[in-house]
């Protein structure tokens, strides 16, 4: 869970350069930024709460 | 190495960059005074030497490589083509400020000023691996985040990075707005401090057997609220050189920075205190003071471009977050923050990046693209959780791997003092027993 969560976020930062290199519109734009932000936040949330774990698995 | 700029700085200028430059070192004070007041008092003297040795080891890091990973606006970089537009990812400055003559003042007033807010960046995770972190383990992580975790983010931000031409290359507002340098410094610095209280875990009794975390108050309010003060000179020093050296400022702004800065500090404290005394029955003074700083963060990427009434208005928001994020990680993800670091610097930084957009006047005549100055400011977050934060905690997991970072249980108990520095903060008083353990 650890690993993936520190996999999603940089994923979520290329979403937002590509977003950022690639379109042009600016909906569009936006709106693939903001996913890119939210896949970040998901990957902090699950790299949290794999360090919960880690920390009740300890005596 | 000639800064572009340099031609149009008169040496009045040179004088007022110099002098606010020169009260950085005082935020530093702040913070070591703010962490040394929210820890254990058996651990107080090894808290404040950590703070000054951070600070030795992230000068010397910082002139050893920083400055030439940071570099400035229109010097040697490291550019990448893509999508047809020049990225421009690190710079390439000389190592140890080599071939900088003496002659060339505004390229040493911005390798001073990064010195001096590489120091203040190297304090703020102290606030996070108070009473567990040890000495050798905080001069080895300072010394790669004043290496190479602050100046590249620095790069993007004040050296002409890729984040700076946003508005250039891609019609994204004006580029990141970052005068005070809120993401460089604080951010970075406080997703530094995440990791660190990931890696060190809590400290010992924080938590009973349920899971419920146990409050272990800080030993020195008036060093905590004395911190607050030297603190906000400081942030007049970083916020108002800040936006001289990268924002374009000129010495008349910085009557309206440092009160937008004042005011962001005094509306935040007053949130803050008011929030706990809503929700507890009294107004808590580390939960104030924790807010007082937030409200410094968050003046720091608009502050050249706020009205005094909008800093204020950021400046409560960001008292009130305070207080919530620093329960909210407690309670809710488990993370030991002694000095509540990540909640001051982190969200508090994010969310005055994101005022700075949200809130900075548009130029006139307006321009479509100011439409989506926000954009830019979001790039910059995705930036610091995407990038900074996995790359923080990958260099400190794989410190750790070579070099333990926490503390001995025995040494935990018996105080950072005795056991790494062999003497106490204040040998006149009785030492307390182990209250916080498990019995």
């Amino acid at each position: 869970m650890k690993v993936a969560g520190f996999l999603l976020m940089p994923a979520g930062f290329i979403l937002v350069l590509a977003a950022i290199a690639m379109l042009r519109a600016p909906v569009p734009e936006a709106g693939f930024a903001l996913a890119g932000v939210a896949v970040e936040v998901l990957g902090l949330v699950l790299a949290a709460r794999s360090h919960m774990t880690v920390r009740r698995r300890r005596p | 190495m000639t800064h572009a700029a340099e031609a149009q700085w008169s040496e009045g200028a040179i004088a007022v960059c110099l002098f606010l430059t020169m009260l950085v070192p005082l935020a530093c004070a702040g913070l070591a005074l703010i962490n040394t007041g929210l820890g254990r008092s058996r651990s107080a003297a090894h808290a404040m030497l950590a703070a000054l040795c951070a600070l030795g080891v992230a000068w010397t890091a910082y002139l050893a490589c920083g400055f030439a990973v940071q570099g400035v606006p229109g010097g040697a970089a490291h550019i990448v083509n893509a999508a047809g537009k020049p990225w421009d990812w690190a710079g390439a400055g000389p190592l140890f400020l080599y071939g900088v003559g003496p002659e060339d003042s505004h390229t040493l007033l911005a390798a001073l000023f990064g010195m001096f807010a590489a120091g203040l960046a190297a304090q703020i995770p102290l606030g996070a691996g108070g009473d567990r972190w040890r000495m050798g383990a905080i001069w080895r992580s300072t010394a790669l985040a004043a290496a190479f975790t602050y100046p590249l983010f620095a790069h993007w931000t004040w050296g002409g990075g890729w984040l700076a031409q946003l508005g250039r290359n891609f019609g994204i507002g004006r580029g990141f707005l970052d005068a005070g340098g809120a993401a460089p410094v604080q951010v970075a610095g406080g997703l530094t401090a995440l990791s660190i209280a990931w890696i060190l875990g809590p400290r010992r009794g924080k938590y009973n057997l349920d899971g419920m975390p146990l409050a272990i108050p800080g030993h020195n309010a008036v060093l905590i609220l004395f911190g607050c003060v030297l603190a906000l000179v400081g942030w007049f020093g970083l916020n108002g050189a800040g936006a001289m050296l990268f924002a374009g400022g000129g010495p008349g702004l910085t009557a309206l920075i440092a009160m937008n800065t004042a005011l962001s500090a005094g509306g935040a404290a007053l949130a803050a205190a008011a929030v706990t005394r809503a929700r507890f029955g009294k107004p808590d003074a580390s939960l104030a003071a924790n807010g007082w700083v937030a409200g410094l963060v968050a003046s720091s990427a608009g502050c050249a471009v706020f009205r005094p009434p909008v800093a204020l208005i950021v400046g409560v928001v960001a008292g009130v977050l305070a207080p919530f994020a620093v329960e909210w990680f407690e309670l809710r993800f488990g993370i030991d923050d002694p000095g509540g670091a990540i909640s001051v610097h982190a969200v508090a930084g994010m969310w005055g990046i994101l005022a700075a957009g949200l809130f900075a006047p548009m130029a006139r005549p307006a321009r479509p693209e100011d439409a989506l100055q926000w954009l830019a400011q979001l790039a910059g977050i995705a930036a610091l959780i995407g990038f900074v934060l996995p790359l923080t905690y990958g260099l400190n997991r794989l410190l750790d791997r070579f070099y333990t970072q926490r503390i001995a249980p025995d040494g935990e108990r018996h105080g950072m003092d005795l056991h790494e520095l062999g003497a106490g903060a204040y040998p006149d008083f009785l030492t307390h027993t182990d209250e916080f353990t498990l019995r």
